[in-house]
């Protein structure tokens, strides 16, 4: 099968010629760009927290959910590990339990390690499946790490799940959720504190400028083992979609994830350029001539942005 | 902790001297006459009981040597029952297949090939009546290694007494029904943790107003072991669980003193022999502690650590099958130095499939040889005073502690909601994959040497004659659950299925009384389990790995 | 094994890991979870309790590389066959991997059913990464 056939067995619904496109788009491979139509029509959910929130619970319960207004489908990404770029996915396990007979495809991606390869790989995987028809793409991050929460952020609308306890909120807001945040969830709501959690937080929306002007995020308590809250929670997705729409600024969302893309991309060639110019033998020379006499290291900065870009930036 | 007004206290003497002794000879084979302990600075019998419960100890009488059967239908097992009995065996113990454990008929498609295999197959009250036919539950002791539906088996239990005749008060037994290391390690789990906490106190409350001579949990630090624990958490694990259901009993309105005397433990004895002596130790002297400082028993029993003790089949290789002979010998001879009140011993062949007869009697006459040549038995405690052994204890206590100081924070000062957290948030499965990876790890490097796998591997490729299992059971199996089936009312089944739905949706009716209706109705264990994830729900754990 | 070195950086040899049956026993799994991961593949992890058609949707969706299988006493005779039975039936190209303690005679009867590959207790971890790249059809 060559990739138009497989573009159109996947806008056909064939899981298999999705699941093999997701991985071309993975590898960045470009004859795939040309057979990408978007039709920007999926609407992108960006579901992000702290590991053992339960965002793969609620994601579950979501995705069966909208399942019924169109085609759904889920990305799920966690980390890979530094030290030997595999990872272990774990995520179907608890939205395979909830979904039920639901029609959601789900694909697991890791992080791959490097800074830009997921945030290039993740829009592009929004554009392809947006294109092969899927009218929501709900994309779950692990809440850490600037990747992450740059992907769920480019999302249309961003989900941040916290649980009750101490300091949970407060958490959401050092990692920089807080500020990404259109909707917040209280999971595990029936646990005792999420009176508490629910004023934390609202005391912090309180103090933090909203940057979509009159967009407050409202939150919106689960009980993630039970589906109790989940209407409410899409009601309130609808309702910031909605928002997006009335202030017309789902076009500013597409242009965050094609920022996000664009920017990943040429670093990931940046970077590469960079590693070559650093192994070569006349720069690995002057490294070694800095560090063991001293030297002038702004000067040696200076020769590589030359030897990179044609110029440099005194 | 201890009594240091000098060598063997008077209390300790009196408490000796009230005992009950076996036949000797209380000597060395060489015809040194032995004292029943030494030292003079903790005695058994007495508070903390770190060198054991008894002041007599195995001078009174061996630990049971517990052998655990159950395979095919349950004509079949009660076949091998009637054997035991007429050998002189007063316990039975009663295996389950995999689909009865997880709370599935036999004609469920997820029971397809595994019917009657690794246990007995129960579907109704009438599997249970086959299972004990022509034997007088009045006079013999059950234990039923069954945890999710055990509250539905246990029923089943009392219903059969009955209808033969036996009133539910004379019954004596153990039900395992420790559901809480499901979630940890063992995995079979079928509802969500809290409503099976509700199971199990249902039945503690049930056995604790009418069944005193019924032990209702049995909790199980093995699964734990065998799951790739260290052995100070297979103990903090364990016994934390065990704080849990007596939190969770008190919870529910009883007294400390009302059930925790039929709390019995279960733990694995693995390789490292002073390792677990020293967690042995370590167990009794934390849960006496711990029942009479942090609960309140003022009952003796209530603070005593009763274990039954298995060797660790996970530490069987299928290599060189015969060399695990040696293997679980060391480990019957920790399971006896550390005290245990009863012991089952693997089958060499156990790493391979199902226990071949031969190596179920080599695995019997291991305990013998501990029990009778090996003189160990003749004194308590005989590693105690040793500062090795000491030193070990403190630091599985030590160790153990730290876990419980844990659970404490994380569940606000409730042992209970700390392990509900743990399970919650992948701690204990968590905890137990780094250390069973790290121990993997070991082998990996060669770092730990393991014979017939990782170095004297001569002769590893040797075949064993293994136990094939006979398909004819399900089939058989099948037929009984469709006669069953067609002769019952269906209409009382839905009936006394309505009566446990209502009655799991309010949580101030005991689950026990509906249950047992249901059975009698020949409702199937299946059909109970789903009337109950009706209103309970069911778990599905998130992938820690 | 195909692709050069850089090409297996880039794309990771991607594993389902999943226990078909009833039973419960998944040290093995998780351990053998961890060695993938350490050895650089992308292991999706189902766990317990799957069907093999819980399994052929995992990797159609997941485009995985290989099927991992765990066993725990007997079983595997039935279980294992069924999974490439189902795999050929879906028409996919992976490769199914059998661990756990398999008696001698069954490892053969196995590789004869189609799976490829069995892994014995005491499997090193570098052997386990090298028989996952080697079945790989990446």
């Amino acid at each position: 099968m060559d990739i138009s056939d497989e573009v159109e067995a996947a806008s056909a619904g064939s899981r298999r010629a999705i699941g093999r496109l997701l991985t071309r788009v993975e590898r960045g491979e470009r004859d795939l760009e040309a057979l990408i139509h978007p039709r920007n029509q999926a609407q992108i959910i960006g579901l992000t927290g702290a590991p053992g929130v339960g965002k793969s619970t609620i994601t579950g319960h979501l995705a069966a959910r909208l399942a019924r207004r169109g085609r759904v489908a889920v990305m799920a990404i966690d980390p890979s590990s530094p030290v030997s770029g595999g990872a272990i996915l774990g995520d179907r396990i608890r939205m395979d339990s909830v979904l039920g007979e639901a029609d959601v495809f789900i694909r697991s991606m890791a992080t791959r390690g490097s800074e830009g390869g997921l945030s290039a790989a993740a829009p592009a995987a929004f554009r392809l499946l947006d294109a092969i028809g899927f009218d929501v793409i709900i994309v779950e991050t692990v809440g850490v790490g600037q990747v992450e929460v740059d992907i769920a952020a480019a999302a249309d609308t961003t989900v941040v799940v916290v649980t009750p306890g101490w300091g949970d909120a407060i958490q959401a807001n050092k990692a920089g959720l807080l500020e990404v945040a259109d909707v917040f969830v209280i999971n595990k709501a029936d646990r005792p504190g999420a009176s508490d959690t629910r004023r934390d937080l609202e005391l912090m929306l309180d103090l933090t400028a909203t940057n979509d002007h009159s967009w407050r995020a409202p939150i919106v308590a689960t009980i993630g083992t039970s589906a109790e809250g989940i209407e409410e929670l899409i009601g309130a997705i609808d309702e910031h979609d909605t928002a997006l729409e009335a202030q017309d600024l789902r076009g500013q969302r597409r242009r965050a994830r094609t920022l996000l893309e664009v920017r990943s991309r040429v670093g990931l060639v940046v970077e590469s350029r960079l590693d070559a110019a650093l192994e070569t033998e006349q720069i690995s020379a002057r490294i070694d001539s800095v560090a063991a006499d001293g030297g002038d290291t702004l000067a040696l900065v200076d020769a590589l942005t030359e030897l990179l870009f044609g110029f440099s930036d005194p | 902790m201890t009594d240091s007004s000098g060598s063997p206290s008077q209390e300790w003497k009196d408490a000796y001297e009230a005992s009950p002794l076996r036949e000797g000879p209380f000597e060395t084979m060489s015809g040194i006459p032995l004292d029943a302990v030494y030292g003079d600075a903790e005695f058994p019998g007495q508070f903390p009981y770190t060198r054991g419960i008894h002041a007599s100890m195995y001078r009174s009488r061996f630990w049971t040597m517990r052998m655990f059967a159950g395979f095919g239908t349950a004509e079949d097992t009660n076949a091998r029952f009637k054997e035991l009995l007429r050998a002189g065996g007063t316990g039975l113990s009663t295996a389950f297949d995999m689909p009865t454990l997880m709370g599935r008929d036999s004609d469920d498609e997820w029971a397809l090939g595994e019917v009657g295999r690794a246990g007995v197959a129960i579907d109704t009250l009438d599997d249970m009546t086959d299972l004990f036919a022509d034997i007088d539950l009045g006079g013999v002791s059950t234990s039923m290694t069954i945890n999710g539906p055990a509250a539905i088996l246990f029923a089943m239990y009392v219903a059969v007494a009955e209808n033969s005749g036996v009133d539910r008060s004379r019954l004596a037994g153990t039900l395992q029904n420790d559901v809480l290391k499901e979630y940890q390690a063992q995995k079979e789990y079928i509802f969500p943790p809290r409503p099976s906490m509700r199971l199990v106190t249902d039945v503690v409350s049930f056995t604790t107003e009418q069944m005193p001579r019924f032990n209702p949990i049995s909790i199980s630090g093995y699964h734990i072991r065998e799951a790739g624990s260290t052995a100070a958490e297979e103990l903090a694990f364990t016994l934390a669980n065990g704080f849990a259901y007596v939190e969770a009993g008190v919870a529910a309105g009883l007294s400390v003193d009302e059930f925790a005397p039929r709390l019995s433990f279960f733990f694995n004895s693995h390789i490292d022999f002073f390792e677990e002596i020293g967690k042995f130790r370590a167990a009794r002297r934390i849960w006496a502690r711990w029942l009479s400082e942090r609960y309140g028993a003022v009952d003796e029993r209530s603070m005593k650590c009763r274990f039954h003790t298995q060797t660790a089949g996970v530490s069987l290789t299928a290599q060189q099958p015969e060399v695990n002979i040696a293997r679980v010998a060391m480990q019957a001879m920790a399971a006896v130095l550390g005290g245990s009140q009863s012991l089952h011993t693997d089958s060499y062949d156990e790493a391979l499939a199902l226990p071949s007869e031969k190596a179920a009697r080599i695995a019997l006459r291991t305990q013998q040889v501990v029990a009778h040549e090996s003189g160990v038995a003749s004194v308590a405690d005989p590693l105690g005073g040793s500062d090795y052994v000491e030193w070990m204890t403190n630091e599985m206590e030590r160790q153990a502690e730290e876990i419980f100081a844990h659970l404490d924070d994380i569940g606000n000062g409730s042992i209970l909601e700390g392990v509900y957290a743990g399970i919650d948030n992948g701690y204990f499965v968590g905890t137990i994959a780094d250390s069973s990876y790290r121990f993997e790890r070991a082998v990996n490097a060669g770092q730990r040497i393991i014979v017939g796998v990782n170095d004297f591997t001569d002769g590893s490729d040797d075949q064993t004659e293994l136990l094939q299992i006979d398909q004819e059971t399900e089939n058989i199996q099948l037929k009984r659950l469709a006669e069953t089936m067609q002769q019952r009312n269906d209409e009382i089944v839905e009936e006394s299925l309505s009566v446990i739905r209502r009655a799991a949706a309010d949580s101030s009716t005991n689950l026990v009384p509906p249950l047992i209706e249901a059975v009698r109705a020949r409702a199937t264990e299946g059909e109970i389990v789903h009337a109950l994830t009706d209103i309970f729900g069911t778990y599905v754990e998130a992938a820690i790995v | 094994m195909s692709g050069d070195e850089a090409d297996t950086a880039d794309h990771p040899v991607r594993v389902v890991l999943a226990k078909l049956g009833l039973d419960g026993h998944d040290r093995g799994l998780k351990v053998v979870a961890r060695m993938l991961r350490d050895g650089g593949c992308e292991v999706i992890y189902l766990g317990l309790r799957q069907s093999t058609e819980s399994i052929i949707a995992a990797v159609e969706q997941e485009d995985a590389d290989i099927i991992g299988l765990s066993m725990h006493n007997a079983g595997h005779l039935t279980l294992a066959p069924k999974m490439v039975k189902a795999v050929a039936d879906a028409g996919l190209d992976v490769s199914v991997i059998v661990g756990g303690i398999i008696p001698d005679p069954d490892v053969k009867t196995l590789l004869d059913a189609g799976v490829a590959a069995v892994l014995g207790p005491g499997a090193s971890s570098d052997e386990v990464v090298a028989i996952a790249r080697s079945v790989s059809r990446r």
